[in-house]
């Protein structure tokens, strides 16, 4: 079981070109919006149409641009679940669900069991418009459920959500995820939900596949700038490298010692996390040009003490600790082994 | 006071209202389609109707249909018949005046279409008829009702064209704006006080039912 996804498609200045292998496992698409995430899970489903290439989904080809094959997204078996829900404003919850039992005529019972699954069954003769956004989703989820697809494609699923309701619909879809235990390709901007809910990570730019390996691997060492950032890491410099066990950050105007450099390093990712009050490896003093206050804790932008023309980089401390010990200038080190080295 | 004028036009403008329902909302639905350039070039002819006077309108339909022009000289000589000066002929004139009301209002309310429900609906295995006519056409029906309302009350007052390819024969072709102005025209003002106070009623009426379909809507289905 699986998924072979190898596409091109222009569409004004834009380019995607997405090759991809997918098993039995959740894929995230991380990237920022425009990069071609929903395009991609659009060409799947059979919305968009790709100018080349081939999509393969368990052995049947869905589309093959050299065979002329494009099969319609009525056969494809794609469970795509927009980002608005796309639910039939005119047609009540349970009448919206049903429809998605007309490949499988017999499916009463399925249609029943399923309301009681997603708890819909109180709500069942409403409309749309008169559910919460959490029963909307759960109503999207049941109506693809229900229409047996090969393969989950869930584009932007806690963006319509209020914040409050996320991590409760996040819980459901790890359920439907985990019961599934077919193919789902997951489209999101949040790092955080794409490393709770998925196996591996393919991170896009512009298009195309800038880094992709299991959730562990990119978010360890996401290996290009783009990857680093999405993956949320908040400073990120240029370097230049001065010798094999030294580079300069130049934004920030630090010299860093660190085990090794790999080749076409361009780039310095400092995780705010691995910054560290007090004396040690890659000590500095900064001077506190910002204090943002978090709910939990402050976020300082600190920038290295005596140094012309340098950009302040952040540095998170929690509110009990700074409270106590709340000062202009600070000494914090960075552990070389804990630094990303990224190419462009 | 002979009522034909009033079942003529009821039934000229009913017929066109049904023809343009459907040629308008498919071209409307075409034409969204169809690439930039294409699409304005299309949509500036079907939309010319509504621009042009309708004697004009009238003058170039007898160039086609007329008893000595191409396509009625064919149908006279095919099936002996005479496609202009009957009740029916009319609708030629009518339906291409309302045709614009209808694509227009149709195309509206098309383009406010939420796309993502029909990708839905072919994404869980719903045929394409299915969604035009079960989830399409709903979400638009105010327009296209709007559109329709629109189309059979311009089509009830059509005079210019519709008295040039179908004429005035009491009787036989007459219909509620041609009446009125033969009645004037002969100094008849007691019988055109008549016709008009009809016509203004069949207007009040049709404006009324759309309004209360408007508020039923509103109560029953669009909780949007």
């Amino acid at each position: 079981m699986s998924l072979i996804l190898d596409i091109e498609k222009r569409a004004g200045d834009f380019h995607l070109k997405a090759d991809l292998k997918c098993g039995d496992e959740v894929l995230a698409l991380l990237g920022a919006s425009g990069c071609g995430k929903s395009m991609t899970l659009r060409c799947i489903a059979g919305i968009d149409r790709p100018d080349r290439g081939r999509i393969v989904l368990n052995d049947r080809v869905l589309f093959d641009s050299e065979k002329k094959i494009n099969v319609s997204a009525q056969k494809r078996r794609t469970g795509l679940l927009f980002q608005n829900y796309a639910l039939f404003p005119n047609m009540t919850v349970e009448k919206n669900i049903r429809l998605g039992s007309l490949r499988d005529r017999n499916a009463e019972t399925d249609v029943r069991k399923i309301l009681e699954r997603f708890h819909l069954t109180e709500v069942a003769g409403l409309y749309p418009s008169q559910l919460s956004g959490g029963q909307q989703q759960r109503t999207a989820l049941a109506r693809i459920l229900l229409s047996q697809p090969d393969i989950l494609l869930l584009d932007e699923p806690f963006s319509a959500l209020d914040s409050h309701l996320r991590f409760r619909m996040e819980e459901e879809i790890r359920e439907v995820i985990r019961s599934f235990q077919k193919t789902v390709i997951l489209v999101s901007h949040n790092r955080d939900e794409v490393f709770r809910l998925s196996d591996r990570v393919a991170i896009l730019k512009d298009g195309s596949v800038d880094r992709i390996g299991s959730r562990e691997d990119v978010f360890r060492d996401p290996m290009t700038k783009n990857a680093a950032v999405l993956t949320g890491c908040k400073n990120v410099s240029p370097v230049e490298i001065t010798d094999d066990k030294h580079l300069l950050a130049t934004d920030f105007g630090m010299i860093l010692a660190v085990p090794k450099i790999p080749e076409d390093t361009r780039y310095v990712g400092i995780r705010m996390h691995h910054i560290y009050p007090g004396d040690g490896e890659n000590a500095f003093d900064c001077t506190v040009t910002e204090e943002i206050e978090n709910p939990f804790s402050y976020t300082l932008m600190l920038k290295k003490t005596g140094a012309d023309n340098v950009k302040p980089f952040g540095f998170e401390v929690g509110k009990e600790v700074w409270n106590k010990c709340r000062a202009h200038t600070v000494r914090v080190h960075i552990p070389g082994s804990s630094l990303h080295f990224l190419r462009e | 006071m002979d009522l034909f004028p009033l079942w003529n036009s009821i039934r000229i403008a009913g017929i066109s209202t049904v023809i343009v329902f459907f040629t308008g909302i498919l071209a409307a639905y075409y034409i969204a389609k169809t690439p930039r350039v294409l699409k304005g070039v299309l949509d500036v002819i079907l939309t010319l109707p509504l621009v042009l006077p309708p004697t004009v309108v009238g003058y170039l339909l007898l160039r086609v249909l007329g008893p000595k022009r191409p396509v009625g000289a064919w149908v006279l000589s095919h099936f002996d018949m005479k496609i202009t000066m009957t009740w029916w002929s009319a609708i030629f004139a009518t339906s291409v005046v309302i045709f614009p009301l209808m694509y227009r209002t149709a195309r509206g309310a098309f383009e406010s279409f939420d796309e993502t429900l029909s990708h839905a609906g072919r994404t869980i295995g719903l045929s394409n008829t299915y969604i035009f006519w079960r989830i399409r056409m709903p979400a638009c029906r105010q327009g296209i009702l709007a559109g329709c309302v629109l189309s059979f009350a311009r089509a009830l007052g059509e005079y210019g064209a519709t008295s040039m390819i179908a004429g005035y024969t009491p009787g036989r072709t007459a219909t509620i704006s041609t009446t009125v102005y033969q009645l004037w025209r002969t100094n008849d003002d007691a019988l055109a006080v008549k016709w008009v106070l009809i016509n203004l009623s069949l207007s009040f009426l049709v404006l009324l039912v759309i309004n209360l379909l408007e508020k039923k809507e509103g109560r029953n289905v669009a909780h949007s």
